[in-house]
């Protein structure tokens, strides 16, 4: 475990990548199976504990440290698992702690009841570092700044083997990945993966840049589809099996048994997960609902029902299409469905269109009269490609809606804005008053939350903890994708995708939007 | 108790005094040479003889009207009120202030730590009825390893990477001389290497008594004679312009905020290292038992967390929001 917590020390504090990259390399070089693979399945965020929880450590803290002083620690420290580390009062003697393979296993096979002595024993025998890496080995949130592809970097480099390589088996592969490892060392081939019925990393859009991107493309080259909004979906349809992967990898089939159900056939598919009637896709807000929960109730399989809509494919029963053109996978696509009609799938339907121009008109129509979120751009020609190749698929959002905005409170962010105040609630006028219309953490360059900061510390009016009520006179232009009614804010209003577009010092809050404002942006959706 | 001789803003109203006013004041009583305790522009300072030289250097030799030396241990005599100075620890000089009128014993910390550090002159107890603490780590996530571990790490450091130079950021007056001693306490006996900044403190405090062992402005060096030697610099430098004359430099920064791994990170600390001049949780509370104090009131720092821990003692405490001392952050601050 020492080498472990050294490790994610190690690649906490360094800010170089390059330095990172080698001390996961020396990492996975010098130890030993299985404690490689375990310490690349948590840096991979591959491993979940059962019983091990954030809020199981926080209940063991809380049984030694007092509530509110436990609360005040963790708002100034603005990382849970951090807290506890440093909080933690009971100090022994140091002793030697499991290996990293022990420990895991520990956590896995001890029961409920016992969990809470066997963690305070680790916790009191661990020197700080060690504790530290325990704790967030339990919790499973890392922030240490290292991304899963950082690791398959590591194991590339390691080895020689193409980084590309090691995607494609990644997600058929099980922790401590011991036939990786052998494969990597030259000891054995590549593992051997049922490459049609497993997670295929997904192909992302780059947003076009009208001005630049447009005029150097040929709208022959492409086809355009809408841009749905809602959540992309990856359907491994087996043959009697059916997986559905989030955009990350994640099984999502439990939270929407009316697809499972209800589809046929043997395929890779991606396509929008969307809630609607009649394949009538409703507003986002309305599939955030389902998304919430991880079993669907009887209420929303009903009223919301969940369909997907496809627009590519991956694999055509057991073949391999990813290298085929956009165009021949699409004849593909609808061959296939042609031939296993689906009630709860359907295609995404192309946009005809002449030029540019003519798309922008098209785009322009379907924000206004049908609330889309955009249009999508591919290119005819382009394979499937995992990752954001430039060049092939480009997203052409529709123009965001603006609303002048009143600071209202300010938040201290977590990690590493924990020491900023960076989260932003903000309102418009009512009457006489504000009332908060949206909340936003993200918009601004790190020059500008210095500024911010400066000027919400200077004008506060009260501290309730961590947040702080400020004077109502800092106006923000807020973009936002739709506006909807809702119960939960005061003001009635909730905006999908706030982000702070601009700050504009120079405004007075006078002249900030009102309430009445707002009703057109709802009328639009 | 009776109607307290200080008032909430540090002012003894006896003798028109004001204890490190962030303002200039007609009388002030100045605990150590930090900027948030000592500011020029005061009519008279009352201080102790090393505390009144490390103002001098700072701030010239006219940055006060006139200065009053006045050694540790010596009551001075003021009306019916008695000022005396006891060590506290911090720095050189620092001092706790003990004023007593009327059979009433107030003590008014300013900055302090308990741990013996050769830097400064050993922090006393002195027993009270009111104790005005500071509460820079006033939180029970603060819990300070012993120093010469965390200099253990840097030399450890120093050994695995002997290519890279390794610069220490340290606030100039009280920091860099305390690692500079914990280091030659340690063994390291080659020159250490100093940014501008530090040379009049360090010298200062040279000429005061306190063995340092050999320095050498760092400025000038050939890049490649830094290899394998320490820096001290001002945590401002280390990310600066002037840290890129050096091989590779390891950028480490010695200071109490450091155990936070996540404020090491934003600040792009690689190799942080927990050493403080101030209390630790644990401290403060041994402190706060130890005077006997019935009566405890918080300023510098996490005043909230304190304030809530006497209570559930018995105690009665209260927040001092003394005015021109930020709360929050804390990073900038001097310690």
């Amino acid at each position: 475990m020492k080498r472990f917590a050294q490790l994610l020390e190690l690649l906490a504090l360094t800010p170089s990548r390059t330095r990172k990259l080698a001390a996961l390399k020396q990492y996975f070089r010098e130890v030993p199976d299985p404690d490689r693979g375990f310490a690349l399945a948590v840096l991979t965020g591959a491993l979940t504990f059962r019983n091990v929880k954030p809020a199981l450590l926080k209940d063991i803290v809380l049984r030694e440290v007092d509530p509110t002083l436990f609360a005040m620690s963790y708002d100034y420290v603005g990382d849970l698992g951090e807290t506890i580390a440093l909080i933690w009062p009971h100090h022994g003697q140091e002793g030697e702690l499991p290996s990293l393979t022990d420990l895991i296993e520990l956590f896995n096979t001890t029961s409920k009841s016992d969990l809470p002595r066997l963690i305070a024993s680790l916790l009191t025998r661990a020197g700080i570092n060690e504790r530290w890496a325990v704790v967030k080995l339990a919790t499973g949130a890392l922030r240490i700044g290292v991304s899963a592809r950082l690791a398959k970097t590591a194991l590339s480099e390691m080895s020689g083997v193409d980084v590309q390589e090691i995607e494609e088996v990644w997600h058929g592969l099980k922790v401590p990945y011991l036939d990786l490892f052998a494969w990597l060392d030259g000891k054995a081939p590549r593992p051997d993966i049922d490459q049609s019925s497993r997670f295929h990393p997904l192909m992302l859009s780059n947003p076009i840049d009208e001005e630049k991107d447009l005029s150097k493309l040929d709208p022959r080259d492409f086809s355009a589809e809408w841009k749905w909004d809602g959540i992309r979906v990856q359907l491994v349809l087996g043959g009697g099996t059916v997986s559905l992967f989030s955009r990350t990898g994640d099984d999502i089939a439990n939270s929407f048994p009316d697809i499972v159900e209800n589809v046929h056939g043997r395929a890779v598919l991606d396509g929008e997960l969307l809630v609607g009637k009649d394949f009538e896709a409703r507003s986002f807000n309305d599939l955030q609902q389902r998304l919430n929960k991880k079993v669907a109730s009887a209420k929303h399989l009903k009223d919301s029902p969940a369909f997907i809509r496809v627009y590519d494919m991956l694999f055509d029963g057991r073949e391999d299409i990813r290298t085929l053109s956009w165009t021949e996978r699409r004849q593909r696509l609808e061959q296939w469905f042609a031939a296993n009609p689906q009630t709860r799938m359907d295609v995404s339907e192309i946009l005809p269109f002449n030029d540019w121009e003519d798309l922008a008109q098209q785009r322009r129509q379907g924000a206004d009269e049908h609330g889309h979120e955009g249009v999508m751009l591919k290119l005819r020609s382009s394979p499937y490609v995992p990752g954001r190749p430039k060049g092939y698929w480009f997203k052409w959002k529709r123009d965001p809606n603006v609303v002048d905005a009143v600071l209202m409170y300010a938040q201290r962010g977590h990690g590493k804005r924990s020491s900023f105040y960076s989260d932003y609630t903000f309102g418009v006028w009512k009457g006489n008053e504000i009332v908060p219309i949206g909340k936003a953490y993200f918009g601004f360059t790190d020059e500008e939350l210095k500024q911010l900061d400066k000027w919400i510390r200077a004008n506060t009016l009260q501290a309730f903890g961590p947040v702080r009520e400020v004077r109502k006179e800092l106006v923000f232009e807020v973009a936002f994708d739709s506006a909807q009614e809702s119960t939960r804010h005061k003001s009635g209003v909730a905006l999908r995708f706030p982000r702070i577009s601009r700050i504009r010092w120079d405004k007075p809050a006078s002249e900030a939007a009102t309430l009445e404002d707002m009703a057109v942006f709802i009328g639009a959706t | 108790m009776p109607q307290p001789i200080l008032d909430r803003d540090l002012h003894i109203r006896a003798i028109d005094a004001f204890i490190d006013p962030p303002v200039p004041r007609e009388r002030a009583i100045i605990t150590h040479g930090h900027a948030d305790h000592a500011r020029s522009g005061h009519g008279a300072v009352l201080a102790t003889p090393d505390t009144i030289a490390i103002m001098k250097v700072r701030y010239g030799e006219d940055c006060a009207g006139r200065f009053q030396a006045l050694p540790f241990g010596e009551p001075l005599q003021i009306d019916d009120v008695t000022i005396t100075f006891f060590p506290a620890g911090h720095v050189l000089g620092s001092a706790q202030v003990l004023i007593e009128q009327g059979g009433q014993r107030v003590v008014v910390t300013g900055d302090y730590k308990r741990l013996a550090d050769r830097t400064a002159q050993p922090y006393e107890l002195v027993p009270c009825d009111l104790l005005v603490t500071e509460a820079t780590f006033g939180l029970p996530v603060f819990q300070h390893p012993h120093p010469q571990i965390e200099i253990g790490r840097l030399l450890k450091s120093i050994a695995d990477q002997p290519e890279r130079c390794h610069m220490v950021g340290c606030y100039a007056l009280g920091k860099a001389q305390r690692v500079i001693g914990l280091l030659r306490d340690a063994g390291w006996d080659q020159p250490i290497y100093l940014h501008g900044a530090m040379i009049r403190l360090c010298e200062l405090y040279q000429e005061l008594g306190v063995d340092l062992g050999e320095l050498i402005p760092a400025t000038g060096m050939p890049k490649a004679a830094m290899a394998g030697q320490i820096v001290i610099a001002p945590p401002s430098a280390i990310r600066d312009r002037w840290s890129r004359r050096f091989p590779d430099p390891v950028v480490s920064q010695a200071s109490g905020w450091m155990s936070v791994k996540q404020r090491a990170r934003q600040a792009l600390v690689e190799l942080p290292l927990v050493i403080s001049d101030h209390c630790d949780w644990g401290e403060l509370q041994r402190t706060i038992h130890d005077t006997g104090a019935k009566t405890v009131w918080v300023t510098h720092g996490r005043e909230d967390a304190l304030v809530y821990w006497c209570r559930t003692q018995g105690l009665e405490a209260e927040p001092l929001n003394i005015q021109g001392f930020e709360d929050d952050g804390g990073e900038g601050t001097e310690e």
